[in-house]
């Protein structure tokens, strides 16, 4: 083992707030070698963020005090003065962050952010940097690179301006690298390509990387060793296999427990619930499956052919230039109890699916049948008492609750609107709902910015449950949750669904999640559905190029599986978006075993490189 | 970015038609008859019935919204009712005094303010920002003739420094312009400086707030860069909209000013155009004045693409 | 609830109780600015409220005997011209500017927000409204003023009616921006698929929501209101001479401001004092109502 090039000893953070000093980072301490990725983990306010930004030094100076060392090849950085400290920057310890879309500046050219990075820490002339920074584009893979120089981050996609992120962080051969969540913003498939390009780079360089994330699957990847943090203080940090194997703490099983992992369900037809652990007592719960939904005569949700477009318009005279196919001639059926996921990448269309059956998105075309009778109604009277049995929860549960309206109120206003309930049995029933939910009826005069993250999305469920509908459409509803909070909405989501008969239409990216989850897929690809069946064909038997691009994209949380998987071709998810008079081509399914249909091979095919 | 261009002017053309169309209504709202008052106290009920028909008085609505409208196309503002002379010719005499202040304050005050608006948010919530968001609240709360006829008491009237009153056309000199126009320029500057100086600060702090400016940071760039190259750039499309949309305050403050220190520019013609109850020299002014504001925020549109290169569709 | 579920950044604003920023010295020492603001506000609502009571004379008494008097224990900001009592007309000139600023600022703001409901809300008449207004504001408001008292001769609600109009279009473009960005907030959905009516979604979702930046908006015009009376007065076209407002008390004392200052000082001082007060205390509601300072 070499000298560490980064060691954290003690470290002591403090944040000035109008109370005087918050403390956010206790007694942290840990070592970081040349060619070794230590990855952080912990979920939101556990503090892994603030630690980078120590060790970068870029906190604002006056409203942040430090204790302990932060060693760098022999230099305090806690001591260095801010000069010095820019001279480290993006120099020896290069950082690249979550968001590439806010990430580079959106008035400067790429290359002259490239060259900028280069010169600040090189003495050579323009005309050099320039060279050097189309070799560091296409050391990130950029086609093209010369040519890209002069675009502006807003000609890039995600993906790509990640690359460049990369590209800059690069620029001047760092010791260390910090990657702060550099793939949660991007697409499943794109995340892979990611996290290969860093580990790939690294081998070139040799640099230490410190990779900050909150999903377990990616540390399993990258990790030598990982540091589990919890609320500003370090949990346990080790090697990674043996965090995997043996954790240490109670917490770290817990949250290992809560981590959905593909390819667990197999030979279990029906959804299972998480098997939490409580991370106090390290008591673990139960791993089992859900009843078997009740035999029904026909499904309570059909959507048939429906298509959602939206035009595109463009000057002062709204001259029509073309058309997302948000969603094109897509059809499915769900019973009672039961649960279909439609997965796919952003832009798949499959938010817009939800949203049309909800009637937040005009349809263009297609019929939308609930128990039967199609949804257009006759009267408006008639369409509202219909779409009682429709309710939706949202990915952001910050975003769904009136900030100044009091949740009991949230709750209740489906009830009031819809005529179920006056006012004071209205408030029972609100207590009800907060206590089948996992809340204290008590709760129901708070506003939402007293409850967390989990919480509301709880709200968000009793508020969908008030008008016990038949359907709830779940848009992402536990993407945005931590992980241990995640696996407990969702076993509460599906106690809810055997006790109450809910058909649940979960839209989702997660693919590991949705395996837990459902009893059928769909998978969506530009608008269209490209494979739709019993969740253990479509994870055992994928039949569809995507699909199986889709699956093997998915980080497994098992580091002693590591490079088991096959490498990706590389490919950038295009748009649905069509010239005006698109008329999409006519699609056929083929069924390869009983309910499991595949869409039948098209142009795409060779596009995603079907094997 | 030609299309850019053209877009823009199209949607301008509206605008200016609206504008048009709501200065003449007003006026043709107006109670009182413009012809009884040309004619003068001694005229007899016909003669005033001739002016009113000579001037198309007795006309409805529509037809003297045409012809008044094909007039101002060909610069035709109409007739002064007290002085009898062309409007467009009054307004023309007296139009160097005004776009001489006016202009030279946008120069001062952009000069001023912008600087003090970033050091202010790169000082973010010191005794420095302190001071000069307390210095513009009060810039925004004193009313610029309360303004002018401080200036002209601490700088003028006791220290005797500057004129007080008057203006000398730039033909008598650079030097003799200027000195007449340093006291209205600081009064006038004043609200003006204040605006830009609190949007600037407001807008470098969102800006320095965001994920490309630690980015800067994170490459080592210098506080230096990271404010006058990535943050100002992604700043300036809403400053330069804010000094726009504050030409509005320039014209106000243009029309009090000249009445404080004697300048005989449009606003001072403005006054006397009210107190006369002169409506054709109102109107005449109130079109021009609302003209050059939407042709400067017209430039200010077309600028964008100088600053924003997400613009140019 | 597990404990785990109370980390993040939502946990240490519950931790705070609401009650902790009601107490006075705490209210002071975190908002000096708003709370200047309010006491020189209240001072300036005190005087128009009680100016029978703090006047010395009556505001309109003239005499010839006792012209253009400097400030002395009987006069205390002196006479003008007329011989009137200068500190009397100040103290009633509060009514003036008060009404003025506050009346325009509850009209051009309820009716700046109808209209920008309705075109937030209705895509037909959106267009139309906004041209109109765009054309409205693209006259400099001190000239829309400025036409409007021509056409409606000088009165105190006739400087009421041009200042209003000619603040509306602002009101009716933030309250439209506001709407149709609220109108995208995932809480305006979950109301829509709740089956909630349009009415009752403008009324508990989105007026309230839409209600913070419209009253510091409402501030601002309120003391762009009171600056605009006093320039309309000073130059003529605003308040009538015979009611003293601050704006007019100055006219009066144009002409001899170099050899009798206290004329034009003292309106001067105290009008710049409440406008102050005002624009202090929409810089603290927009400071308080910013839901980014909340975390």
């Amino acid at each position: 083992m070499t000298s560490p090039i980064l060691s954290v000893q003690n470290l002591h953070t403090s944040f000035r707030t109008d109370d005087g000093w918050t403390e956010v980072l206790r007694d942290i301490s840990f070592d970081i070698s040349a060619r070794e990725t230590l990855a952080v983990v912990g979920e939101s306010g556990s503090g892994k963020s603030v630690t980078a930004l120590s060790v970068m030094g870029l906190h604002p100076r006056q409203s942040v005090r430090h204790s302990g060392r932060i060693e760098f090849l022999g230099r305090n950085l806690l001591e260095l003065p801010e000069d010095r400290m820019r001279a480290i920057r993006g120099n020896e310890i290069a950082m690249i962050f979550q968001e590439p879309m806010t990430s580079l500046n959106p008035v400067l050219p790429i290359g002259a952010q490239l060259v900028e990075a280069i010169r600040l820490h090189r003495d050579i002339s323009r005309d050099d940097a320039r060279r050097e920074a189309v070799q560091l584009l296409e050391k990130v893979r950029i086609p093209a690179a010369a040519s890209r120089l002069s675009d502006y981050p807003h000609n890039y996609s995600g993906g790509m301006r990640q690359r460049v992120m990369i590209a800059m962080a690069l620029a001047c051969q760092p010791r260390l690298l910090i990657a702060d969540e550099p793939t949660t913003a991007l697409d499943v498939t794109i995340q892979a390509q990611i996290i290969d390009l860093i580990k790939t780079l690294q081998d070139e360089e040799g640099m230490g990387v410190m990779f900050i994330t909150h999903d377990m699957g990616v540390v399993a990847e990258v990790a030598d060793r990982t540091l589990v943090m919890l609320r500003g203080d370090v949990v346990e940090c080790d090697r990674t296999t043996r965090v995997f194997r043996q954790p240490g703490s109670n917490y770290t099983r817990s949250l290992l427990a809560a981590v959905p992992r593909l390819g667990s369900m197999a030979g279990r037809p029906r959804p299972a619930y998480f098997p939490t652990i409580d991370p106090e007592t390290g008591q673990a719960g139960p791993d089992a499956q859900t009843a078997p939904p009740p035999a029904a005569p026909r499904p309570v949700l059909e959507v048939q052919n429906l298509s959602t477009r939206f035009d595109v318009r463009k000057g002062m005279l709204g001259r029509l230039v073309g058309r997302v196919h948000a969603v094109e001639n897509v059809s499915f059926s769900l019973n009672a109890g039961e649960t279909l996921s439609i997965v796919g990448e952003s832009g798949c269309g499959k938010s817009t699916t939800g949203r049309s059956i909800l009637g937040l998105a005009a349809p263009t075309r297609g019929r939308i049948l609930l128990d039967g009778a199609e949804l257009t109604g006759t009267s408006r009277a008639e369409m509202k008492r219909q779409r009682q049995n429709l309710q939706m929860i949202f990915q952001d549960p910050f975003a769904s609750l009136n900030p100044r309206i009091r949740i009991g109120e949230s709750i209740a206003e489906p009830m009031i609107v819809n005529g179920i309930a006056g006012r004071a049995e209205a408030r029972d029933r609100v207590a009800a709902l907060l206590a089948e939910v996992g809340l204290s009826p008590d709760m129901m005069n708070r506003f939402p910015h007293e409850f967390s993250g989990g919480q509301r999305q709880r709200i968000c469920i009793a508020r969908a449950l008030s008008v016990q509908p038949k359907v709830i459409v779940a848009d992402e509803a536990v993407s945005a949750l931590d992980v241990s909070v995640k696996a407990q909405v969702v076993n509460l989501m599906l106690r809810l669904q055997e006790r109450l008969g809910l058909a649940y239409l979960f839209i989702s990216h997660d693919m590991a999640v949705v395996e837990r989850v459902s009893h059928r897929v769909a998978v969506m690809f530009l608008g269209e559905i490209v494979e739709i069946g019993p969740r253990a064909a479509i994870f055992a038997n994928p039949q569809h190029p995507y699909t199986r691009r889709l699956l093997a994209a998915v980080p497994i949380p098992d580091p002693e599986r590591r490079g088991s998987k096959r490498r990706l071709p590389e490919l950038e998810i295009r748009s649905p978006l069509r010239p005006p008079g698109h008329i999409p081509p006519p699609r056929s399914y083929r069924e390869c075993a009983p309910g499991h249909l595949v869409m039948e091979p098209s142009e795409d095919w060779a596009l995603l490189g079907a094997a | 970015m030609i299309k850019y261009i053209l877009q823009r002017l199209l949607a301008t053309v509206p605008v200016v038609v609206i504008v048009a169309l709501i200065v003449f209504s007003l006026l043709f709202l107006t109670p009182g008859d413009p012809a009884a008052v040309m004619a003068g106290d001694q005229a007899t009920p016909e003669q005033i019935a001739q002016i009113r028909e000579s001037l198309g008085l007795d006309q409805p609505f529509l037809p003297r919204l045409l012809s008044w409208f094909g007039a101002v196309l060909q610069g035709d503002l109409g007739t002064s009712i007290f002085t009898g002379q062309p409007v467009t010719k009054m307004i023309l005499e007296r139009i160097g005094p005004t776009f001489s202040l006016m202009l030279v304050t946008l120069v001062f005050a952009v000069i001023v303010a912008v600087p003090v608006g970033v050091i202010a948010a790169y000082r973010h919530n010191t005794l420095l920002d302190n001071a000069i968001m307390a210095a513009a609240v009060l810039g925004f709360s004193v009313p610029v003739f309360v303004l002018g006829y401080l200036l002209a008491w601490l700088l003028a009237s006791n220290a005797q420094l500057l004129p007080v009153q008057g203006y000398r056309p730039l033909s008598d000199g650079v030097g003799p312009w200027l000195r007449h126009l340093v006291l209205p320029v600081l009064t006038v500057s004043g609200v003006y400086i204040a605006l830009i100086a609190r949007i600037t600060r407001t807008t470098m702090l969102e800006v320095l707030s965001q994920d490309y400016i630690r980015t800067a940071r994170a490459k080592g760039a210098s506080e230096r860069a990271v404010l006058f190259v990535h943050a100002l750039r992604n700043a300036s499309v809403q400053v330069v909209t804010v000094v726009g949309l504050g030409v509005a305050l320039l014209i106000g403050g243009a029309v009090v000013t000249e009445t404080v220190f004697s300048i005989p520019g449009l606003g001072r013609l403005t006054v006397d155009a009210i107190l006369q109850r002169d409506y054709p020299v109102i109107q005449g002014i109130i079109l021009l004045f609302s003209f050059v504001y939407v042709l400067v925020n017209l430039l200010v549109d077309l600028s964008y693409v100088l600053f924003d290169p997400r613009i140019r569709y | 609830m597990t404990p785990m579920q109370k980390t993040g950044p939502d946990a240490a604003l519950s931790a705070a109780p609401a009650s902790k920023r009601l107490r006075p010295g705490r209210f002071l020492r975190r908002w000096p600015a708003l709370s200047l603001g309010l006491v020189l506000l209240a001072l300036a609502c005190v005087m128009a409220v009680f100016a029978p009571l703090l006047a010395t004379h009556d505001p309109q008494a003239l005499d010839a005997t006792q012209r253009l008097k400097p400030p002395s224990a009987e006069a205390w900001f002196g006479t003008d011209m007329m011989g009137r009592d200068v500190y009397s007309r100040v103290i009633y000139g509060a009514r003036v500017s008060l009404v003025v600023g506050f009346g325009v600022a509850v009209l051009a703001t309820a009716a700046g927000m109808a209209i920008g409901l309705v075109a937030g809300f209705s895509r037909l008449l959106d267009s139309i409204i906004m041209r109109i207004m765009d054309g409205l504001m693209a006259i400099p408001s001190i000239l829309l003023a400025i036409a409007f008292m021509a056409m409606l001769g000088s009165s105190v609600v006739n400087v009421i009616v041009a200042v209003t109009i000619s603040e509306i279009p602002r009101v009716a473009r933030l309250v439209r921006s506001t709407v149709l960005s609220l109108r995208e907030q995932t809480y305006v959905e979950a109301a829509i698929t709740s089956g909630a009516s349009t009415l009752r979604i403008i009324w508990r979702h989105i007026l309230p929501n839409a209600m913070p930046p419209v009253l510091v908006q409402a501030t601002y015009i309120c003391a762009s209101a009171m600056v605009i009376e006093a320039i309309l007065s000073f130059i003529g076209a605003g308040t009538p001479p015979d009611i003293p407002s601050w704006g007019n008390i100055m006219t009066e004392g144009r002409a001899l401001w170099q050899v009798k200052p206290h004329i034009v000082a003292f309106p001067a001082v105290v009008l710049s004092l409440t406008v102050l007060a005002v624009n202090l205390v929409g810089d603290g509601l927009r400071d308080m109502l910013d839901p980014r300072r909340k975390s």
